[in-house]
């Protein structure tokens, strides 16, 4: 499913148009019928995604509240970036950077 | 030294000191032996003994008698405090806290250590440190710590003694935990004890008899391989023993061990239980750290690179993994850069690292760098001590705490480094400020915003603005106020309409930016798309995005515009004509208020379109008559019906107004007049032109709009219907100078238009938008 989300990410990117920095694209129609997932894409400057997966049972996440997940994932992960020791595509093990995204998900759910 | 007070407790300390050294029980100490050794474990530089020596007299005499003994006992604590070594200071400086020395591993010190900390609380955390000072030089690596485990209970003891150490102890031991094992008495620890902090305390390790390996490498700070010594304290099975005591003793020897190795500095403190902070950096470790930065990077207060940091730090071995996490806490400013004091928080982490302690969660405090407005922080004052030698980059402390005048010699980059720091301190926000570019970056159509004053012309007619141009051409072609001069250029038709052009550029100019590209050449497309819109709203139903001539308003309008057209031309210049005609003249038409020559055309423009339609197409190839007669037509078209009358007073009243007035009142005039002129105009040619030349501005911010639009796709018709709404809206505006007494009604009207032309901008500008995007 995330890959199917991935799809839907680039396809939005390739019809963002020129220019047009699209922060956060929230897009809630990838509703399978049983799993009643939200995923929420959110694309960076430098086309870094980030793909949110959200369970449905949970009440609605609200619009804003997922800016704000995505721009705190955003702001750690730039932190995390900008080790010298951390290769692009590593997998991330930051602690810091694992810790604030637990937390973020702890006050989600 | 002479008058020498010692307290209770100090004079207890130094007579077992001096009984410690004093091996031959001859009541003087030689120089030699324990007293050196003791002085090591001070932990002091070579020559910051050397000096005390001197101070103390013995250098005089040749040995250490009791009273020297005791004067370089105090004068070590005065050092350690951080204070200037000088005579003064043995009894003015108060509450010197004990002379600490490292614990020397010897039975005999631990001893001493478990005494001293059983007997005086107050000495606790000193106690425990100063019996082992001889033992020092035996503390060899290999046996380690092992052993210091045991002495834990030894000094457990010691403990409540020196509570203080116990808390740091905390499990990321420092090795300062490490010293402590080798203070424990348990004897043996000697080596042990070295073989910890070896590593770190090789560098001052000076006065350690090179036992520990650690020392060994150490031992120059800039090693040939400096990288690779420390590094290669890995090597040495001292530190690996080190490492497996760490874990253990650390706990255990809190109190003693952390006192022991907490560099002097954390003594320093006031309090008995000193704040052990057992990653703290000691003074010998810090010059070590800064030596090595130099290496890289020569300038203290510049930045070692990301690069070049992993380079440096990668030498450790260490893995990635660890290295990162020390990069994550050492890097507080998260600029991918290393300054001083993050470089030796990193470094000091490293090397603990290596030496078997884990890495904390979050920077201890004794490593994080402090900004430079510490300097008036407390934190100055409270750990005046600690200040000299902590190693948290405290730059802001040594150089603010007035106490502390060698710690400010010590660390005059660390000031310049803080101040660096200072700037970068709260790089971490920027981050955030990152996305909120990105957010706020929300792109607010220029257009939009702009389509207020501007966008008009976008959707009025070229005709219209053909019209204005050719209007104006022929009256006066050097409207300054005409903004679509400078926009028309491309079109054919401009060159006459230049002047008109110019009158409605300038006034779309102003609004409209976003317009303003419509009507540009290059914007053309968009314009003429959106013109096309705006035309095909116009031809339509003139009603719709591009200002509705069909509009009643003209009616009003026209009044009202008319009369704006007399207050704007008596007000303003040109602008204003083009605007009092515009309201009436176009509503679709985005009708900067503030231009009036746009305005003015606009409406007039679409007034003119309208009733254009039919004449567009003769307008362009006639531009200097062409809008003469296609805006006579469009008045005679449009305004017959209605305003006829006022028409035709207007055209008197315009003609008059035109002859009279400059080129650019007359242009203004020439909106309303235009279309008081279109009317009248077949008649008078001459009229016509003047009637032209206000309507030139009007129109010609129409016209530079229709004829890009024209270009790219000739409507002529949405032209000429704007044209004819623009006529009707001028032959309305004439009314208004006459009725100079219905500015009200015509500043209503031209609100009106205003309005209309808005929305009709909006609506451009939307298209436009669309199109944009559609462009890629």
């Amino acid at each position: 499913m995330v890959h199917t989300s991935l799809d839907v990410v680039d396809e939005k990117i390739s019809t963002m148009g020129k220019a047009l920095v699209d922060q956060r694209e929230l897009y809630l129609g990838l509703l399978y019928p049983t799993e009643d997932y939200k995923v929420y894409g959110y694309v960076t400057n430098s086309k870094v995604k980030f793909v949110m997966v959200v369970d449905s049972s949970n009440t609605a996440l609200r619009d804003n509240e997922i800016r704000s997940m995505f721009r705190k994932l955003h702001n750690s992960y730039t932190d995390v970036m900008c080790n010298p020791f951390y290769n692009p595509g590593d997998r991330i093990q930051s602690r810091a950077f694992d810790s604030m995204v637990t937390s973020m998900m702890i006050q989600v759910c | 030294m002479e008058g020498l007070t010692l307290s209770d407790a100090e004079q207890k300390y130094y007579s077992d000191l001096f009984s410690y050294c004093d091996i031959e029980s001859t009541k003087k100490v030689v120089v030699n032996g324990r007293v050196l050794e003791l002085f090591r474990a001070a932990q002091l530089p070579n020559d910051v003994v050397l000096q005390i020596m001197e101070l103390c007299g013995a250098t005089r005499l040749g040995y250490f008698g009791r009273s020297q003994f005791y004067i370089a006992l105090k004068l070590v604590a005065v050092a350690q405090s951080g204070f200037p070594l000088r005579v003064e200071s043995i009894n003015t400086v108060k509450d010197l806290p004990l002379p600490r020395f490292v614990a020397s591993k010897n039975e005999q010190e631990a001893r001493h250590a478990t005494s001293y900390s059983s007997d005086s609380e107050n000495q606790g955390s000193y106690s425990g440190v100063i019996p082992p000072p001889p033992g020092r030089g035996q503390v060899k690596k290999g046996s380690v710590s092992h052993d210091t485990v045991q002495p834990r209970t030894s000094a457990d003891q010691q403990e409540p003694t020196s509570p203080v150490v116990s808390p740091q102890q905390s499990p990321p031991t420092s090795p300062h935990t490490w010293r402590k094992h080798n203070r424990h008495s348990s004897g043996g620890n000697n080596e042990r004890s070295l073989a910890g902090p070896g590593p770190f305390w090789s560098p001052f390790g000076e006065a350690q008899s090179g036992s520990s390996a650690g020392d060994a490498v150490w031992s120059g700070h800039s090693p040939p391989p400096p990288q690779e010594n420390w590094v290669s304290f890995a090597d040495t099975p001292p530190t690996s023993t080190l490492l497996t005591m760490h874990p253990a003793s650390v706990q255990d020897q809190t109190t003693v061990r952390t006192v022991a190795s907490a560099t002097t500095a954390n003594e320093i403190r006031r309090q008995s239980s000193s704040y052990d902070d057992p990653w703290k950096i000691t003074d010998e470790q810090r010059q070590y750290y800064v030596n090595q930065f130099k290496t890289i990077q020569p300038d203290l207060n510049g930045f070692i690179p990301g690069s070049a940091a992993k380079e440096f730090f990668t030498k450790s071995k260490l893995p990635i993994l660890e290295l990162s996490h020390i990069w994550e806490l050492s890097d507080f400013d998260k600029d991918g850069a290393l300054t001083l004091d993050e470089f030796c928080a990193a470094f000091h982490l490293v090397v603990a690292r290596k030496n078997g302690y884990d890495l904390p969660e979050k920077l201890p405090e004794s490593l994080m760098p402090k900004l430079i407005d510490l300097e008036d922080s407390a934190d100055v004052g409270d750990q005046p001590g600690e200040v000299g030698y902590s190693g948290s980059p405290a730059e802001a402390p040594p150089s603010k705490s007035p106490s502390m005048p060698s710690l400010n010699q010590t660390w005059p980059e660390l000031n310049q480094s803080s101040e660096q720091w200072e700037t970068f301190s709260e790089r971490s926000s920027s981050s955030q400020t990152l996305t909120q570019f990105d957010s706020n970056i929300a792109p607010a159509d220029p257009d939009t915003a702009i389509v207020h004053p501007v966008p008009i012309r976008m959707t009025p007619s070229k005709i219209h603005m053909q019209e204005m141009e050719l209007k104006r051409t022929g009256s006066d072609h050097t409207n300054p106020t005409s903004p679509l001069l400078v926009k028309s250029s491309d079109l054919s038709e401009e060159n006459k309409i230049n002047s008109s052009v110019k009158f409605a550029s300038g006034n779309t100019v102003d609004g409209y930016s976003s317009s303003d590209s419509f009507t540009s050449d290059p914007e053309q497309i968009g314009s003429n798309v959106t013109r096309q819109r705006s035309h095909s709203g116009t031809s339509p139903d003139n009603t719709a995005p591009p200002p509705p001539p069909p509009r009643p308003q003209p009616s009003h309008s026209r009044s009202s515009s008319l009369d704006m057209n007399r207050s704007f031309t008596v007000t303003t210049g040109q602008q204003q004509a083009g605007v009092v005609a515009q309201p009436p003249a176009v509503p679709p038409r985005p009708q900067p208020s503030q231009a009036p020559g746009p305005t003015v055309h606009r409406p007039v423009d679409a007034d003119g379109l309208m009733t254009h339609t039919s004449t567009s197409p003769q307008q362009i190839p006639e531009q200097p008559n062409f809008a003469d007669f296609s805006q006579f037509e469009v008045f005679a078209a449009s305004n017959v019906n209605e305003e006829q009358d006022d028409e035709a007073e207007k055209h008197s009243e315009v003609l008059p107004v035109e002859k009279a007035s400059d080129p650019a009142s007359s242009l203004r005039v020439a909106k309303t007049d235009s279309k008081i002129e279109e009317k009248t105009a077949a008649s008078v040619p001459a009229n016509v032109s003047k009637g032209t030349t206000p309507l030139a501005p009007p129109p010609k911010p129409v016209r530079r709009r229709l004829k890009s639009e024209d270009e790219l796709r000739p409507d002529v018709d949405e032209h000429t219907q704007k044209t004819g709404v623009l006529a009707a809206v001028l032959a309305s505006q004439p009314s208004i100078p006459r009725s100079i007494g219905k500015d009200k009604k015509a500043i209503q009207a031209s609100i009106r238009r205003n309005k209309e032309t808005n929305t009709v901008l909006a609506r451009l500008n939307s298209e436009l938008q669309q199109q944009l995007k559609d462009v890629p």
